[in-house]
């Protein structure tokens, strides 16, 4: 952490190519850049290939024999079993549209950043093996051999790639760099060659439901200690059920949000909004896990875990379901799920109880987003709402990769966001919506030793925050998105301190006026609501607290 | 470097074509031979690629959205650029392919001291890309006028649209000069933009110097040196119904200088990433509707996979479970 550069000094970013081509310029791993290697027991947990302790700073990286021979033929499997992976492979043209729409690339200025690049790093390798051009005139027809040094070029830049899409909406033909990366990660878990930040969580959620590996009574403790704070702040005890077969509804969420904070403060959110409204339904311990980070592994991963959604909703009998506010998990459940894991004809088309409005988009799937069945019960006026509580807030909006590119969730979270709180604003249409810049920590990146890529990945997102932050004097910034809620606050740190994160959820529920609350003097955070003085007294309390649930957290974790 | 080795190769291609005329006289070679393999190369190769492609399944429906989805019914959803039904795909794709929608939103950024992140809106790729593809298109079709007898009627219609700047007594053809001077210009963003000259390989210029080469042997050969129109016709009508019994000799050497670039650019597509005429159509990021909520999208491979059942995640944690007050299957 010491290392990483002042903010000042690491936005001075040097585009300019370096003189030797590139395939002539070997690798060379930077310090916080890359994220340590996956550990054997993770990898043994799920049956991946090439178990072994090792380092990515490691000449040898304890690869079997054979590797060449391995990574050759699942890279023809994949060409053959995926159209866009031959398309993609077949057709850039090189125009270098996508060039510049990559965080990475504007944060660092590395040219092998560039989208086109990366995808060359895999197709030059495809060029040479796969096409005749390649094989007769190679490096003229830009084709290589697969090398040692290749081989570590690709696990460098394949994790400096947070599958965000955005170069995909420039490309005139629509190549999509997270398929080839997606690809790349399948090919290096082919070697036992991922993150740890990736293969730990995946190997807990296959074991014990979700990412950070809680188990059952952590999740039911975690929710607990939510739930008294939401008591002390409302008083009004609420009293969810877990597991529980009958319940009409099963509610997913990304396992962040049970854990640290902000996230911790959206699925308080999404308690009372549920408490409030009567909603039957049911919290799962072995589904406790809406994200997938088998998704940056491998296609076969991601399906094996998010098979336990189907089959909790099966087991316990409910009739559709509901998912948290999260990026990748949407994009999993909304483009993958349904064809990995459905048919559900188990379930039911979707329909609110509230207000009986049928989500017909979602008649397949049966699983609805939180923020579409929000936003269909304000349309329909069935909350009530005193947004004066959150009038303190500044709030712009940042969609996340997945959830815009990958589904298309733009407007239900802005409806709600503006019948929750008075002053919203957007940030610059260059980098929002279908347009909007990753977080940087996407797809797995979110580790602590790579922290350097994630601030300057993170870069062009913070700066147009920092220009809404400057003309509009915003200080919130809320998201739909459990790797945001982790990896904006520091982001936001490094680069615009005085910036907050907030779930949708989050600022709902300190609006939503329920029955039979008392009066509220601070919102879920324990801060003073606008217009409350608070007392030392109060002040004092909510520090002890905030102490206590550091303290808890930490004995849980431990 | 690779810019110049793809202009010495276009040059190799020119020497050898006014070789074999000037010195070897193998006329029937370079009239007949050359644009009948050519033309048939082309036509498996470009068949047997997008058919490859086609063969390749598209497990999962993953349309890149680019706008708000379809959900509540007061929600106005983007049609074209997150479409959720065939016709809105159709449009989509019609868009792209036609007008080059993507590049016409291309951005570029600039970083300030601040630092200050600033976006702009930059056309001159999607204008420079329409105006070779859509010149390029027209000298295509102008040409169908040397394989039908009589020559269709819109074929004039379109001339005099494409003459309309007189010249002199000539009448000069837009589509020809536009032609030559947008791949000019592609080729001049790729010398002098760094990054793109960065990705550049041998086989981005050589297409470009291929191209530039065919229009300007044409520009010659029509403006410029005295050809001998009626034998090309009767070479061309002869090759479009397979008896050509024309004599070779009568044509001059820049005609077959011309015939045999455009024969060297037919063969080398299907082997080459202009290709991406084909692919566009197959890109599932494009061409795939974003309903897989609303209808299940099968992939004909899916296969069963292991996973960790309820059962035995509850005999992991039973005890646990019943503490925590969470209720079992098996007590």
């Amino acid at each position: 952490m010491s290392k990483t550069p002042k903010a000042d000094e690491l936005s001075k970013i040097d585009y300019m190519p370096p003189k030797s081509g590139w395939m002539d310029t070997p690798v060379e791993f930077k310090q916080g850049f890359w994220c340590y290697g996956s550990k054997a027991k993770s990898l043994e947990t799920v049956g991946f290939p090439n178990p072994r302790q090792w380092s990515p700073a490691d000449e040898d990286w304890k690869l079997p024999e054979n590797w060449q021979e391995i990574v050759l033929k699942g890279f023809k499997e994949r060409l053959d079993k995926y159209r866009s992976f031959k398309v993609f492979m077949d057709i850039c043209v090189r125009c270098g549209a996508c060039a510049d729409k990559c965080h990475f690339f504007i944060g660092s200025g590395d040219p092998k950043n560039m989208p086109v690049l990366r995808a060359e790093l895999l197709r030059s390798v495809y060029r040479g093996n796969f096409t005749k051009a390649g094989k007769i005139l190679g490096k003229l027809a830009g084709a290589r051999e697969l090398t040692y040094p290749v081989l570590k070029e690709w696990w460098y830049y394949f994790f400096q790639c947070t599958e965000c899409r955005r170069c995909s909406v420039f490309c005139p033909y629509g190549i999509d760099t997270a398929e080839i990366t997606m690809m790349a990660r399948e090919l290096l878990n082919l070697l036992g060659l991922n993150t740890d930040w990736i293969s730990g969580p995946a190997a807990n959620c296959y074991m014990k439901g979700n990412h950070l590996g809680l188990e059952p009574h952590a999740i039911t403790g975690n929710i607990e200690y939510m739930l008294d704070d939401i008591e002390s702040i409302t008083g009004i005890r609420i009293k969810p059920t877990f597991n529980r077969k009958g319940a009409e509804i099963l509610f997913v969420v990304p396992s962040g949000d049970l854990f640290a904070d902000p996230g911790t403060y959206t699925t308080m959110g999404e308690l009372m909004l549920f408490h409030e409204l009567g909603l039957d339904y049911t919290w799962s311990t072995y589904a406790s896990e809406g994200g997938n980070f088998g998704f940056f592994t491998s296609n076969e991963m991601a399906k094996r875990l998010n098979s336990k959604i189907y089959a909790e909703a099966k087991r316990l009998g409910v009739k559709w379901i509901i998912g948290g506010e999260c990026g990748h998990m949407w994009r999993v459940l909304h483009q993958y799920m349904d064809t990995w894991n459905g048919p559900a004809d188990f379930l039911e088309a979707p329909k609110s109880p509230i207000t009986g409005t049928v989500f017909e988009n979602a008649k397949s799937t049966k699983m609805v987003h939180i923020a579409e069945f929000t936003a269909d019960l304000i349309r329909h006026g069935k909350l009530k709402l005193d947004p004066r509580r959150n009038d303190h807030l500044k709030v712009t909006f940042h969609d996340s990769c997945n959830t815009s590119r990958g589904m298309g969730i733009l407007e239900e979270p802005r409806y709600i966001i503006k019948n929750v709180c008075s002053h919203f604003y957007e940030m610059d249409e260059n980098t929002i919506r279908e347009k909007t810049f990753c977080c940087g920590s996407g797809s797995g990146l979110n580790a602590s030793e790579n922290i350097e890529l994630r601030m300057r990945g993170g870069l062009p997102r913070a700066n147009a925050v920092k220009d809404v932050v400057e003309k509009y004097g915003v200080n919130m910034l809320a998201n739909i998105c459990a790797i945001d809620r982790a990896a904006l606050p520091p982001l936001m740190d490094y680069w615009v301190p005085g910036v907050g994160v907030t779930g949708v959820h989050e600022l709902v529920a300190n609006a939503l006026v329920m029955k039979g609350e008392k009066e509220r003097t601070t919102n879920l955070r324990g801060e003073p609501l606008p217009g409350v003085v608070e007392t030392r007294e109060e002040r004092r309390k909510r520090e002890d607290r905030r102490k206590e649930v550091g303290r808890r957290r930490k004995r849980e974790e431990g | 470097m690779n810019a110049l080795l793809s202009l010495v190769a276009v040059i190799v291609l020119i020497l050898i074509a006014f070789i074999g005329i000037k010195v070897a006289s193998l006329h029937f070679l370079f009239g007949v031979v050359i644009p009948y393999a050519a033309i048939a190369t082309f036509l498996i190769g470009v068949i047997y690629r997008v058919v490859k492609w086609g063969r390749t399944p598209v497990p999962f429906r993953i349309p890149t959205t680019c706008g708000q989805q379809k959900s509540l019914p007061w929600i106005k959803q983007s049609k074209l650029d997150n479409p959720s039904s065939t016709s809105g795909v159709i449009g989509r794709m019609l868009l792209e392919v036609f007008l080059f929608r993507s590049l016409f939103s291309n951005t570029k950024f600039e970083l300030k001291e601040g630092p200050k992140i600033a976006y702009g809106s930059t056309k001159w790729l999607w204008l420079g890309g329409l105006a070779f593809h859509w010149s390029f298109f027209v000298v295509l079709v102008r040409h169908v006028r040397l394989f039908t007898e009589p020559v269709p009627s819109f074929l004039h219609s379109i001339e005099v649209l494409d003459g309309f700047l007189q010249v002199g007594a000539l009448g000069v053809l837009i589509s020809g000069v536009v032609l030559l001077l947008a791949v000019t210009y592609l080729f001049l963003r790729r010398v002098f933009i760094p990054e793109v000259r960065y990705i550049s390989l041998a086989a981005d210029y050589f297409p470009l110097f291929l191209i530039m080469s065919v229009a300007l042997s044409g520009i010659l050969m029509r403006y410029f040196l005295r050809v001998d129109l009626v034998s090309i016709k009767e070479l061309t009508m002869g090759l479009a119904s397979f008896s050509v019994a024309v004599s070779l000799e009568k044509i001059s050497v820049i005609f077959y200088i011309h015939l045999f670039l455009v024969s060297a650019l037919f063969a080398y597509i299907p082997f080459s990433k202009i290709m991406h005429m084909g692919g566009v159509f197959l890109s599932p990021t494009r061409n795939l509707a974003n309903n897989s909520r609303m209808e299940r999208h099968i992939n004909p491979w899916n296969y069963p996979v292991k996973v960790h059942t309820y059962e035995e995640y509850e005999d992991d944690f039973r005890e646990i479970m019943k503490d925590a007050g969470i209720p079992v299957e098996k007590e």
